[in-house]
């Protein structure tokens, strides 16, 4: 694993608190990727084989219709983790994730991972356990949003 | 401290509290497509003192009457700034009064931000939502001037619906000019937006306040105060520390008609800033009121 790749996964809050040992599994899985602005992480309906950990830059997760712009549903920056769709079938992108800028991140094989999780369950429980919050917290936050908040203030 | 984070102010309501005095529209800014910013001085006298987080009851004329947050710090040029959001017959007509025109004003009444007793090396975290950055504007004018290098830090945290309703986007450049950390997300992003998308709590994560040596203020939907104030204990700042703007249909201003009670509260009177800790945090679960 190369000393930069070691120290961005050593700091990344996503990993932040998982047992000794996670972060050389994920690295022994993993590679430095960057992005441009406007380049895509992600593509709706591609195989999903990648989790990416944000080191640098903000992500648009965004949904695309005929005839209709861009629709930005969420952005992610650094700490936070990019691409969940590997964790179950039909293992397919379920969104675009476009860089918004210049983008670092630490992108994961899934492949690899599920195979050395296999061999090391109490990292594979734990790391399940972050994702789940990670997923939780999103779910709970696009309740929120569906309430529209700022769109019904009093009526006078 | 013993740093002031109990809400404080209340000061003596005025003789006539409860009769308008003429004010003259003498200033008017469409922020967004629905909010407009009435500058307000009046007609006769002196303008009374204010602080931010208290509000004025205004009355467009043969319409109605209706409680709205001052926005504006005092020590302007003689005027009093309110902020206005139409979304109703009053509301709607105090949006369309001209420069020149006269409005009603009572006030001003409730409890203020208090932020006189907050220490120079205090990090001061402001979450705001929608037209809930209103009430707070004229206290993140006051924090921004005051704060020196090397000491506390001012965060100003703001959700807002979409980046074409984005409230008092000169403010919030100019604070940020001035050393403030300042970050905007939105609930619905557009074609050309690069900021964030999402809930105002996720600017919480990477909001690089000491939590043990911050204080937190919070305005906006109720739902999202709720939101907020747990994701702020949740960072580690004390409950108590945390203070909140409650909104409830005030009318008298004074604490007599009792129409803004709200649990032991009457928010016109003990309100509309409160503390969290002890205060708002068991009222804000509250069901059936």
């Amino acid at each position: 694993m190369t000393e930069a790749m070691h120290g961005i996964l050593s700091s990344h809050r996503f990993l932040s608190g998982l047992p000794e040992g996670t972060v050389e599994l994920l690295a022994g899985c993993g590679h430095l990727e960057t992005f441009e602005a406007g380049s895509l992480l992600l593509s709706e309906g591609s195989v999903a084989d990648t989790l990416h950990l944000v080191h640098r830059g903000r992500v648009a997760i965004e949904v695309r219709g005929p005839g209709r712009d861009r629709h930005i549903v969420d952005t992610v920056g650094p700490g936070q983790v990019v691409g969940l769709s590997w964790v179950s079938p039909p293992f397919r992108w379920h969104f675009d994730a476009r860089a918004l800028g210049p983008v670092a991140t630490v992108a994961i094989d899934s492949t690899c991972m599920r195979t050395r999780l296999d061999e090391n369950p109490t990292v594979a429980l734990a790391l399940l356990e972050r994702l789940a919050s990670v997923l939780l917290g999103r779910l709970q936050a696009t309740r929120v949003r569906l309430l529209d908040l700022y769109g019904h203030d009093r009526d006078h | 401290m013993t740093e002031t984070t109990e809400p404080t102010g209340r000061p003596p309501p005025r003789r006539g509290a409860l009769v308008p005095e003429p004010y003259r529209v003498v200033g008017r800014q469409v922020e967004v497509a629905d909010v407009v910013t009435l500058a307000l001085e009046p007609h006769r006298g002196q303008l009374p003192a204010f602080a931010p987080g208290q509000f004025n009851m205004l009355t467009a004329f043969g319409v109605g009457e209706v409680a709205i947050s001052i926005s504006s710090a005092p020590g302007g040029a003689g005027a009093v700034e309110h902020s206005i959001r139409d979304v109703g017959a009053v509301t709607h007509a105090l949006c369309e009064a001209r420069i020149g025109s006269v409005v009603g004003v009572r006030g001003p009444f409730g409890t203020h931000w208090g932020i006189g007793g907050i220490g120079e090396d205090t990090d001061v975290v402001v979450v705001a939502g929608g037209i809930g950055l209103a009430p707070l504007r004229g206290t993140v004018r006051d924090l921004v001037a005051r704060r020196r290098d090397g000491g506390g830090r001012v965060y100003v945290l703001v959700g807002m619906r979409s980046p074409d309703q984005i409230l008092f986007a000169a403010d919030l450049e100019d604070w940020r000019r001035r050393g403030a950390d300042v970050a905007v997300t939105v609930d619905v992003g557009a074609q050309g937006w690069q900021g964030p998308v999402g809930v105002v709590t996720s600017l919480l994560l990477d909001a690089p306040f000491e939590p043990a040596r911050s204080v937190a203020l919070a305005c906006g939907p109720e739902i999202m105060m709720r939101f907020t104030t747990r994701a702020l204990v949740d960072r580690g700042i004390d409950p108590r520390r945390i203070q909140v703007s409650l909104e409830r249909n005030m009318q008298c201003g004074i604490g007599l008609c009792g129409h803004c009670q709200l649990g032991p509260l009457l928010v016109c009177r003990d309100g509309p800033v409160v503390s969290y800790g002890g205060v708002a945090d068991q009222l804000l679960m509250e069901r059936n009121r």
